[in-house]
Order: C-alpha cells, then structure tokens, then sequence
C-alpha cells in the first residue's frame, strides 16, 4: 500500500494547522490577561500618583517628619508610614521565620503521619481566619494581654499588631518550606544519619540547606504578605504615622492609611487622592524589591550548591 | 586471620511479612574485602543495612540474632547500643552517589564537625588525607569550595567514600557502589576500593560477579534471605561447595 501524506494545501491539513493556531491564541490570551491586568494597575498607579509631585517637592516626601495630607499646613513625611509598614513587618516576621521554619521541620522530619494528618488542617485553617478577625483578635485579646506584661504599651500599638500577622503567615511558610523539605531525596537524608548524625543535625544543615530554594521562596511570599496585610494593623497598630521604630506606641502603615483615607470622601485629583496612590506606589516598589533581593539570593544559592 | 565481625543467627523481618533473613551466620574479617552476592531481592541490602542500624530509622521491622563488633564482643545489635554511635563507627556508602549540597571541603567537613571537632587545621588535614585516600584530591584540590553536585558520577561517589574515610570508620559498607556509574568510573571504584582495604574493613554487596571475584577477599552467596555458602573468593568462584552457589555463579538462574 502507498504511505500518502498530505499536501501543503489540502482542507484537512489547512484546518488542522488554523486549529492549532487558534489554540495556541487562546491559551495566549489567558496568559498574557494576568500580565495586562499587573501592567494595568502599576499604569494606573504611576499615572494617579505622579502629580503628587506637582504639589510636593520630592525633599519634602523623602524628609518632611510627618505625614498629615489631609490637613491644613499639610506635611508629606512618608518615611512615617514607611516605618510603620517595616516595623509591623518586621516584628511578623521575626515570629513567622523562626516558628514556621520550626513548624515545617518538625512535619517534614518529626511527625508521623498521622500527627502530619491533624496538624495540617489546623495550619491550613490558621490561613482560612478572615482577616478582620486577625484584626480584632490582636486588638481585643493580645494587647490588653501585653498591656499587663509592658505597663507603658498603649492600646494600639505596632507589637501587638506585628506579632498576630507574624501567626497570621506561620502557615504561609511552613506549608511552602514543609513542602520544598520532603522533597529532598531520602537518600540525602539517609546519608547524613550514615554518618551518625542525630535528627536535629540532619534536619537543620543538610535537609534544610538542601530545600534552600523552596524555603526562601516561602519567605519571600511571607515578607509580601506582611508588607502588604491591611486589617489586622488598620485594627490594631492604629492610625498615627510616627517616624519612629518604637513597638509598643501605635503607628500606620501604608496601608492602614490608603483604607483610612479610602473610607472618606476624597474629591478627585485633590492631594489627599493623590497621597492613596503615591503611597501605594511606594507600598509596590517595596515589595517589588524585597521580591528582588529574595530572588537574587536564591539564585546565588542556587548557584552555590549545585 | 582477625576477625573484625561476627554475624551470628540473625533474623529478620519488615513489619509482619516473611523472614528476609533466616538465620544468617557469617564472620568478616579485618582488613579485608567481603563481598555479599545473590540474585536481586535475596537480602543484601537489608543485611548491610544491620551493620549499621539503619533499619531502626522507620521501625516496623524485627530482627533478633546478633552482629559481634569484635574483640570486644559488642553486639551491636543489641537494644542498650545507640544506633547512632554504631553508624559513628560504621561507615556507608549508598548505591547512588548522594553528596550533600555543599562544596567538596564541607561535605567531608560534615561528619568531623557533626562529631564536635571545630578545629579548622585538622578539618583541612582530614579533607586533603580522604580526598588522597579516595583518589580524587588531584581532581578537586583547586576547587575544594566548589559544589559537590558539579562532579561527575564516579567523582561524586569516590567523594562519598571519601566522606565516609574522613570519619575513620571500623568497618566500611558499600551497597553496590557502582550500580549507577559507567565502566571507566566503575573501575575506578574498584581499584580504589581494593587500595583501602588496608586501612579499614570493607564488606560490599555487589550485582556483579566479576567485580566481587577481582576485588573481594572473601565471597558471601546468599539466596532467598538464606547464606547459603562463604568462603574465599578463589574457592566460590572456581569451587563452590553448593549446587546452588554454582548454578548461580555460571548464570543458570538470577
Ligand atoms: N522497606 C522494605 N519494606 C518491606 N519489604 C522490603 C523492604 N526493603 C526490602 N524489602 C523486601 O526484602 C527482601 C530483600 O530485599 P533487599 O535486602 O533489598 O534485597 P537485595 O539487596 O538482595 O536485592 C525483598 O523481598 C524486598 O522486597
Ligand atoms: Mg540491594
């Protein structure tokens, strides 16, 4: 029998090839849709923020003390909000890191399966708590909690609030880096306890090194969700801008002031709308380059290792 | 001749399944090349893997019996022994190369430094010495900072037993060290294997009969978790006592 193939030109392989085509369109289209809507927003962000500086000079944002845009003698102090944002962060993650590293060491190294099948959902549950209740629960329950242990605290203050969005990200991070754990081969793990190595020695300098990668990257979503969580500190850090580091008075972060002033009526294009997006726009760039740095770390480890 | 082990009546069984190992007796000594034969799924493995207690890492086995670290007559096997400080004195090296993703110098480092030495001059010492011993510090001695997981094959596993040296084991097991490497490497591994025998005690198990006769010293046939002959390595391979060694070694079955 004779192999026939298609011409270049017959209708079944004309049709064929315009299928293909429209497929690959399609799933183009999907793709390219998330990337639009990121430009979009960042355009609209630059667009809105940029005559801010019409009014403000750029010494007096980076300088001025204060940060007051809806006042009379206005001042255009961002470090203030600045600070907030990095204090809160901070404070999250010193509680997230650490205990979330712990968390996901212990479920990847220690547990036994059964205990991995109740803790898990827990965890997950941890995630699923809407925000707001984040909010008040540090507000309501952990601040008159620290008010008794630190006199001084005043009742909203950026400790109370960093430290519940710290527990807020434990499970963002321990999912992550449990995950990128037991991905490392068992044969690395017996390697290590061949050379009689306890546990705890293999679990924290050759497992964890090893699932490097996917632990930064669960850090890195843990240091954007702080830099960006809203509720929980609009609730419980308050709403004064404060360019101070002090953790037990109250502050704002970028944030708290965007749903602050959002909730008002603002005229558009006055310069209180015009701060919203200004400060958004540096609320942005921040995570974009803490995005960067973690990335950049993570390839030179990468690098390094393998 | 000294012995270095003996194995003594051991059984042994993954959770409640059939026995792997049926009473298994056999001595090993020092010094010298012993090499664990047999067709796949006969045992091997998990008799290695007694030596230096990896078993008790997932539980769900039973084994009674003995393994005898002589000449103090330790049963290493026994519930009072640590497992770890049995694995301190029992040395492995895996099917497939897994050096840690470290450089070359910490990957040795490692089990110096997971035993609480910190002195950096006898670090370096230790490294140069494995890594010389190991046949591979001519390859590597400029880029002892580099990955380890930027070596070939056969280097990465002379570095696994060059970790494994560093820690101046007893008794060195080796579970089909050259299973995943090519010829020339695997070649290699053997001269390199036979040079060590004069600083420690090896026993490996090996696929490959070929390897077992040039290498080893002493020859272990075990079939269906039974040892069914030992001997020197001449005499089972060109007079095995047992019908069964001998329809294995000219490849009538496994
Ligand atoms: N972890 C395990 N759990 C249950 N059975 C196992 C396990 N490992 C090995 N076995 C069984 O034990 C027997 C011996 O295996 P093994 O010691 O690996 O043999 P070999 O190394 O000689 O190929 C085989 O039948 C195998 O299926
Ligand atoms: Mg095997």
């Amino acid at each position: 029998m004779k192999t026939e193939f298609s011409t270049p030109h017959s209708t079944k392989r004309r049709f064929r090839v315009l299928k293909e085509f429209l497929i690959k369109a399609f799933l183009f289209i999907c793709a390219a849709s998330s990337v639009l809507v990121t430009v979009g927003v960042v355009w609209t962000l630059v667009v809105e923020a940029l005559p801010f500086f019409d009014d403000v000079s750029l010494s007096q944002f980076l300088f001025d003390r204060e940060w007051t845009p809806l006042f009379e003698n206005a001042q255009y102090g961002i470090m203030t909000l600045v600070c907030g944002t990095l204090l809160t962060t901070v404070i999250a993650l010193l509680v997230a890191i650490p205990l979330g590293t712990i968390t996901a060491v212990f479920l990847s190294e220690y547990s036994s399966e059964k205990m991995r099948e109740i803790f898990k959902p827990i965890l997950e549950l941890l995630a699923a708590i809407p925000t707001v209740v984040y909010g008040y629960f540090a507000m309501l329950f952990v601040t008159p909690l620290l008010q008794k242990i630190i006199p001084g605290i005043s009742s909203f203050n950026a400790l109370s609030a960093g430290l519940v969005m710290g527990v807020m990200i434990i499970p963002y991070i321990s999912s992550l880096s449990e995950d990128a754990m037991r991905a490392v081969p068992l044969h690395l793990r017996e390697g290590s306890l061949a050379l009689g190595a306890s546990k705890f020695q293999t679990s924290f300098r050759v497992i964890l090194p090893a699932a490097f990668s996917g632990v930064a990257s669960a850090y890195i979503l843990g240091i954007s969700r702080a830099l960006g969580e809203t509720m929980v500190v609009a609730i419980a850090a308050g709403l004064q801008p404060r360019l101070s580091f002090n953790p037990l008075e109250s502050t704002q972060t970028i944030t708290a002031f965007i749903v602050q002033v959002s909730l008002g009526d603002l005229p558009q294009g006055s310069i209180g709308y015009r701060s919203i997006y200004v400060s958004g726009l540096v609320l942005l760039i921040f995570t974009l380059v803490f995005n960067l740095i973690g990335q950049l770390i993570r390839s030179n480890m990468e690098k390094k290792f393998k | 001749m000294n012995r270095k082990a003996e194995v003594k009546n051991l059984n042994f069984s993954y959770s409640h399944s059939a026995l792997v190992l049926k009473s298994v007796s056999l001595p090993i000594f020092e010094n010298k090349i012993t090499a664990l034969i047999g067709p796949s799924g006969c045992g091997k493995t998990t008799l290695l893997r007694c030596f230096n207690r990896m078993h008790d890492l997932y539980g769900n086995v039973k084994y009674d019996g003995s393994i005898l670290l002589l000449p103090d007559q330790v049963n290493i096997l026994s519930t009072d022994i640590d497992p770890i400080e049995v694995r301190m004195k029992i040395g492995m090296v895996f099917q497939k190369p897994n050096p840690f993703p470290k450089s070359i110098y910490e990957n040795i480092a490692y089990g110096l430094r997971i035993r609480g030495i910190k002195k950096k001059s006898y670090i370096d010492e230790k490294v140069e010495d494995s890594l010389k011993m190991a046949g591979l510090w001519q390859e590597v001695s400029d880029r002892l900072h580099t990955g380890a997981n930027s070596l070939s094959g056969g280097q990465q596993q002379r570095l696994c037993i060059a970790r494994a040296l560093a820690t101046e084991p007893d008794i060195l097991l080796l579970d089909e060290p050259t299973s995943a490497l090519d010829p020339i490497s695997t070649a290699h591994i053997e001269e390199l294997v036979a040079s060590l025998k004069k600083k420690v005690t090896i026993l490996m198990v090996t696929h490959n009969l070929h390897q077992a006769a040039r290498t080893a010293d002493y020859t272990a046939f075990m079939y269906l978790g039974e040892l069914i002959e030992f001997g020197e390595s001449s005499q089972i391979f060109t007079n095995p006592k047992e019908q069964k060694t001998e329809n294995y070694i000219t490849g009538r079955f496994g």
